[in-house]
């Protein structure tokens, strides 16, 4: 599955598309097929409020939730591996 | 130290006005991020993984404890409590909003501080000897220098839009403090039969190809300096390739045409600039040099101190951090920011705050900012040694590895980096670590991190650089030997094939250990990596 992600204009915060608005928590973003993907980005690229959009590849955890397929994307989710102390909370980097 | 006067403060202001009314202006949807974004990459407005990252110019690595406070506060306020101290000189500051972003930068302004040609196509931050008008080594004073520099290219209109970005650094002792080769203009001031000039590099630089810059004057009269940097990159304006992003930097043209005609090509075009009025008045050479001109150093002090026999580890520090000063009664310390377990080159507001309390109380107000990521007070009075230890151990800055294997530069790579192909930081780390046991008796190892091609952790000029790649997807290192980044510079050599993160760990500790067994009397790791050549250390990593 895919995940639209991106940073907020205002804050640079990163975050997920959530079926009806942009999340700051993975564990809220919404699995896309690759096509309806596509026209959510052309979609949000135009309202221009949000950064760097992307698709990104993403497998469902066991326990729910989704696991970004490259480390980037889960580092993006997290915070620096780091700084745990900086972390957002409940997200997983590995 | 160098104040800023009407012009600067003028300069400073306006940018300020007009940047904000540009971020109002994107923020209400007027302005959309395609005409945007060159906007804000003009006030060295980044946006990274996490957050937007601002990169704050430090002129020539020299701050004023006010500054510095200052930084601390902007940290505090605008971030999450901590900065990054990068190789030029300058800090970077990683979660700003873009909506903070103005007022940021206004409480910047009041001490002067700025974000200006930090980013972008145009003539960056000045970097230089650290240990300017301190070192006893110290030929000529290199911050007059720097600072013509820094007013010559700040708002420069012929070299705002140049192929690629443009880096200068200049020192003024034999001893190179600045990795001067390594910059697209190199500058060593010096002095022949009583007259001053600079000895001119060109061409040298990191990224994917890398590259030491050649001489191209062996001997420039200091009165021409500007008309000849004038020239230098004109030459480079006119024949740049702004065709390919990857071969528009000025080393590939100095490559491509060779030394000689490069220079060639430039004294045509200083002969031609030479009367024009570009080089500054020596009036206006001694007015900006008045403002370096010596704090109030009390002479005749006692030049040593006692240093408590009971105390190995002030013993230890003073032996490894501690310089000396060409005044006697002085000393330069070096302040690590390389702790177990830290990130090199960051600092908390606690640690800023701290140093800028030290600065004020032993070193006449004055930090600078090292290319190897660590502070410098510069002028300590070497009565005052025991005391400025004692109070760095408190703030957990006494580490004593100056120039050891767990000194590493290190770039923020994918824990923080857009560009990044791996994280260079938990690697540092874990170097640090394997390495502080034994650092003492290896003796100077410079050990240089970078998450990708671009070079920003200098691995290239690494007696031991390491190179994050990406390996289908997962962060694989590659290993390289023998660069330098110092006086005697040299380009490190890849090793072989990569490795994952705990193997080139374990490779860098085998490499180490051939040093141990075959080291001669007197050798750095460096020189016996010359001497041996890689063959030994390949056999040892991959046999
Ligand atoms: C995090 C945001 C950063 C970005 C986007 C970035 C980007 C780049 C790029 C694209 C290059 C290659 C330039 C070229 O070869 O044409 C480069 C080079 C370099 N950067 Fe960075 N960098 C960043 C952070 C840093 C940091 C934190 C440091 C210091 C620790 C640094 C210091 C340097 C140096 C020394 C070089 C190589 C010298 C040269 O040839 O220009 N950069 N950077
Ligand atoms: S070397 Fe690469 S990963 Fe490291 S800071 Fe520079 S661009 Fe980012």
């Amino acid at each position: 599955m895919k995940l639209l992600t991106g940073n907020r204009v205002r804050t640079g915060d990163v975050v997920w598309w959530a079926g009806d608005r942009w999340s700051t928590r993975l564990a809220e973003a919404v699995g896309l097929e690759p096509a309806e993907g596509e026209r959510l980005l052309a979609e949000q690229a135009a309202h221009e409020q949000v950064n760097d959009l992307a698709l990104v590849d993403a497998e469902p955890r066991p326990g729910g939730g989704w696991r970004p397929v490259h480390i980037r994307e889960r580092i993006r989710a997290y915070g620096p591996t780091v700084r745990p102390d900086l972390a957002r909370e409940g997200e997983n980097w590995r | 130290m160098y104040r800023p006067d009407e012009i600067d403060r003028a300069i400073v202001d306006a940018r300020v006005a007009e940047f904000r009314d540009q971020v109002a202006r994107r923020l209400s949807g007027e302005l959309d991020e395609d005409h945007f974004k060159p906007l804000r990459l003009k006030n060295g407005l980044y946006l990274q993984l996490h957050a937007y990252m601002l990169r704050v110019a430090i002129p020539y690595g020299v701050l004023s404890a006010e500054q510095l406070r200052m930084l601390a506060d902007v940290a505090r306020r605008y971030d999450r409590g901590y900065g990054h101290f990068t190789t030029r000189q300058n800090i970077q500051f990683n979660w700003v909003k873009l909506e903070e972003a103005p007022d940021l930068l206004a409480d910047l302004a009041r001490v002067g501080l700025h974000a200006i040609q930090t980013s972008g196509n145009c003539v960056r931050n000045i970097t230089s000897d650290p240990y300017a008008g301190a070192a006893a080594d110290e030929v000529v004073d290199p911050r007059p220098w720097a600072e013509l520099l820094r007013q010559w290219s700040t708002l420069h209109p012929e070299f705002s839009y140049l192929p690629r970005k443009f880096k200068i650094a200049i020192t003024g002792a034999p001893v190179d403090r600045a990795a001067i080769r390594f910059h697209d203009i190199g500058l060593e001031l010096r002095r022949l039969e009583g007259r001053l000039g600079l000895k001119v590099y060109v061409g040298g630089g990191m990224g994917r190809t890398p590259m030491l810059g050649a001489c191209i004057r062996d001997f420039l009269p200091a009165e021409e300096f500007l008309s000849y940097c004038e020239a230098i990159l004109r030459v480079y304006n006119r024949h740049g390739r702004r065709d390919n992003i990857h071969k528009a930097r000025i080393k590939i043209l100095v490559q491509a045409l060779g030394a000689e005609q490069f220079a060639a090509e430039v004294e045509r075009e200083h002969a031609h600039l030479k009367g024009q009025g570009i080089d500054a008045p020596w009036g206006e050479v001694e007015r900006i040099a008045a403002h370096f001109t010596d704090p109030p150093f009390t002479l005749g002090l006692p030049d040593d101190f006692r240093v408590d026999a009971l105390d190995p580890g002030l013993e230890r520090w003073v032996a490894r951090q501690v310089m000396r000063h060409r005044v006697p009664g002085y000393r330069i310390v070096n302040v690590s920011l390389k702790p177990p377990g830290g990130i090199p080159g960051d600092a908390s507001a606690e640690q800023m705050e701290a140093i800028a309390e030290l600065a004020d109380a032993y070193s006449f107000g004055e930090v600078r900012v090292t290319h190897a990521q660590n502070l410098v007070l510069p002028h300590v009075r070497a009565i005052d040694i025991p005391a400025v230890y004692r109070a760095l151990m408190q703030v957990g800055l006494a580490e004593a590895n100056l120039d050891l294997a767990s000194d590493i530069i290190c770039c923020p790579g994918l824990d923080y980096c857009t560009l990044a192909n791996a994280r260079s930081i938990p690697v540092a780390q874990a170097l640090a670590d394997r390495l502080r046991p034994i650092e003492a008796e290896l003796g100077e190892l410079k050990i240089k991190v970078s998450g990708c091609i671009n070079a920003c952790g200098h691995h290239h000029a690494g007696h031991i650089g390491i190179l994050g790649v990406d390996r289908k997807g997962t962060e694989n290192y590659q290993l390289l030997l023998g660069g330098s980044g110092a006086e005697d510079a040299s380009l490190a050599q890849i090793l072989g094939p990569g490795f994952t993160a705990e193997g080139v760990v374990e490779a860098v500790a085998r490499v180490v250990d051939v040093y141990r067994r075959e080291r001669a009397a007197g050798e750095r790791f460096l020189d016996t990596y010359r001497r041996l050549g890689p063959a030994p250390f390949r056999e040892a990593v991959y046999g």
